[in-house]
């Protein structure tokens, strides 16, 4: 009471002001999700469930998404690393490929130069954090365009990976430690592997440190106006190199997780893992643009994607749909994303 | 309020010292003369407005107040002791804080994060030290508080999104900034040049609460009208020094923009050199 008072002494204001503002249903919806990043991905996950569990059968069935779940573990876990890149309005075109890159350090030294599985594992964790140190080196000290560098290390990457391991897939003794992500535990009908664990943890590790602590606060307010944050004393370099190191353990991580799917390593399976980790990301509602989004969307953004291609499949559409929605999911993504983006007061 | 301004104007009665002192800025860009050694005294509880035309001195002169640039020669002194910036972080530890014109805050964050930004609260114990969890809590009811104690009620949702905000709200925000942390003296670089006629007043009643509060504030600002309705006292540049020091008591608007031009000169007994 007293504070309107005081407002109209202090304001004369314009009509507008009088009248309280009024906001049109896809004004509230555009409101509702500018404020809940993850929303719209949601919604599109719960929507393909209900219509591919309707139009296949056997869809739904625990054993089905339990397959879905391990499917996503791979580009989940790198997907993490791709949003936190995104985040800062950057993009990491190498990412899969520096795992393929961590993924044959691991298993080479393992299988070739029968290291032990632990010390392998660590070794090939530190070549994925390496990859991200050379992309955050390169971006914040020689102040190149994030696109351009990790373009260029996608390809030095891709040729380090062949050259190491003269282009041929390697195996793994399937008693092997590194394969201990592709162990399964089930619960009733249930079954996940260790994989999809810890790319499960990644997420809440990950999360946890966006939302809670000032790192997390500095990397959106980097990602959302690197300018401003430097001016308000925000050190935006060693944010974005922080970033790109992190994005390097999430490689390690999923370099570790994709041996105990493939019982190995396989140098020329990383373009895929590139693309999806984006795709996921922006499916997921983080903006391209930087400052916006949330890294638990990117999993639900690899969920969709895998739920349109299993449920294609199992709904016996030839496969090439399967792309095709893909590309229509991005699209749309981005579309949304313009949209609340426009968001007004 | 009212309180405020009563311990403004004890402030200002008890301290004689000035807050801020310049004395003999010198700034070469080569050939070129930024700066021909300027003097400039800033005291608690006043608005200092800095005005002069393009390529004067004024943002040379901001910039090395600021910490963002260091003057080549000349001595600089924050409450009587002796300093040198080489950065506006050594700035701000100084309790010197800077509004930019444009690049201000970070859109997508709240008003709460973008107020604490770069100086967040940890949670105390394990919860802050081992886990560095930020003490969103106290953040946002500091951050609540301080809008409140500005008067500011436009700003109602601490949790909003600064993009989701006016022009001038976000200026607000801006401005609100420079009280938030015990800072003494706040330079605004044109905080109205983008906003209409309502936010800028707005953007003023703030500027003036923060003189009351018992802050020095250094205002630089191309519009006139909003100068001599804001400023206690107005430093006017031209050719990189110092043309004159004058009050909008004793000089007009006329007067301020013929001293700008050269058309014409103060004598010093008629400035207002504290």
């Amino acid at each position: 009471m007293n504070d309107q008072a005081t407002e109209t002494v202090e304001a004369p204001a314009s009509a507008d002001d009088l009248v309280p503002t009024r906001h049109t249903p896809a004004q509230r919806i555009q409101h509702i999700l500018h404020a809940n990043p993850a929303l719209s991905p949601l919604i599109v996950l719960v929507l393909g469930l209900i219509v591919f569990g309707a139009v296949a059968d056997n869809f739904l069935r625990p054993q089905a998404l339990s397959l879905l779940v391990q499917q996503v573990a791979v580009v989940g876990a790198l997907a993490v690393g791709q949003t936190l890149i995104i985040l800062t309005a950057g993009i990491d075109l190498s990412i899969g490929v520096a795992m393929v890159l961590s993924s044959l350090v691991m298993v080479k030294l393992n299988a070739d130069q029968g290291v032990p599985g632990l010390i392998a594992l660590l070794i090939g964790i530190a070549v994925g954090i390496l990859t991200g140190l050379i992309n955050g080196l390169l971006v914040t000290r020689l102040n190149l365009p994030p696109f351009i560098v990790t373009l260029g290390t996608f390809s030095i990457f891709t040729a380090i990976s062949l050259l190491y391991a003269s282009g041929q897939t390697i195996a793994l003794d399937p008693n092997a430690f590194l394969l201990w992500t592709g162990k399964t535990i089930s619960i009733g009908s249930v079954s996940i592997t260790w994989g999809v664990i810890l790319m499960l943890l990644l997420y809440g590790v990950v999360s946890f440190a966006l939302r809670n602590t000032a790192w997390g606060k500095h990397l959106y307010a980097t990602g959302d106006d690197a300018e401003a944050s430097r001016l308000a004393g925000i050190s935006t370099d060693r944010v974005l190199l922080s970033a790109y190191v992190v994005a390097g353990v999430t490689v390690g991580i999923a370099a570790w997780i994709v041996c105990g799917r493939v019982g190995g390593a396989d140098p020329n399976s990383g373009l895929n893992y590139n693309l999806q980790s984006i795709t996921a990301v922006v499916i997921g509602g983080t903006s391209l643009f930087g400052g916006r989004g949330l890294v638990i969307g990117s999993l639900i953004g690899a969920l969709i994607v895998q739920v349109f291609n299993s449920g294609l499949a199992l709904a016996g559409v030839d496969p090439n749909y399967q792309v095709l929605a893909t590309g229509i999911l991005v699209i749309l993504a981005v579309s949304v994303d313009q949209w609340i983006r426009r968001v007004k007061a | 309020m009212t309180q405020a301004m009563a311990t403004a104007g004890e402030a200002t009665q008890a301290t004689e010292q000035p807050i801020l002192e310049a004395e003999g800025l010198v700034k070469l860009f080569g050939r070129v003369v930024g700066l021909r050694g300027v003097d400039l005294r800033l005291y608690p509880g006043e608005v200092l407005a800095v005005i002069g035309d393009n390529g004067a001195g004024k943002s040379t002169l901001i910039k090395c107040l600021s910490g963002a640039m260091l003057p080549d020669r000349g001595t600089l002194k924050v409450e009587g002791r002796q300093v040198t910036f080489r950065s506006t972080q050594e700035a701000r530890a100084a309790g010197i804080e800077t509004v930019y014109q444009t690049l201000a805050v970070a859109p997508a964050l709240d008003i709460a994060s973008n107020l604490y930004l770069a100086r967040e609260i940890r949670r105390p114990g394990f919860a802050g030290s081992v886990l560095r969890m930020l003490d969103q809590k106290a953040m946002r009811q500091h951050a609540s508080d301080h809008i409140k104690s500005l008067g500011i009620s436009t700003l109602q949702n601490i949790n909003q999104a600064v993009e989701t905000l006016s022009g001038g709200q976000r200026q607000i925000v801006a401005v609100a900034r420079t009280g938030a942390f015990g800072s003494k003296i706040a330079i605004l670089d044109e905080p109205t040049a983008a906003l209409g006629v309502r936010e800028t007043a707005q953007v003023l009643r703030l500027v003036k609460d923060l003189r009351d509060k018992g802050l020095g504030v250094i205002l630089i600002s191309h519009n006139m009208p909003n100068v001599f309705d804001t400023a206690d006292r107005i430093h006017v540049q031209r050719l990189g020094g110092r043309a004159a020091v004058i009050s909008p008591k004793t000089h007009s608007m006329q007067d301020a923009v013929a001293i700008m031009t050269g058309a014409m000169t103060v004598p010093e007994e008629e400035q207002s050199i504290r």
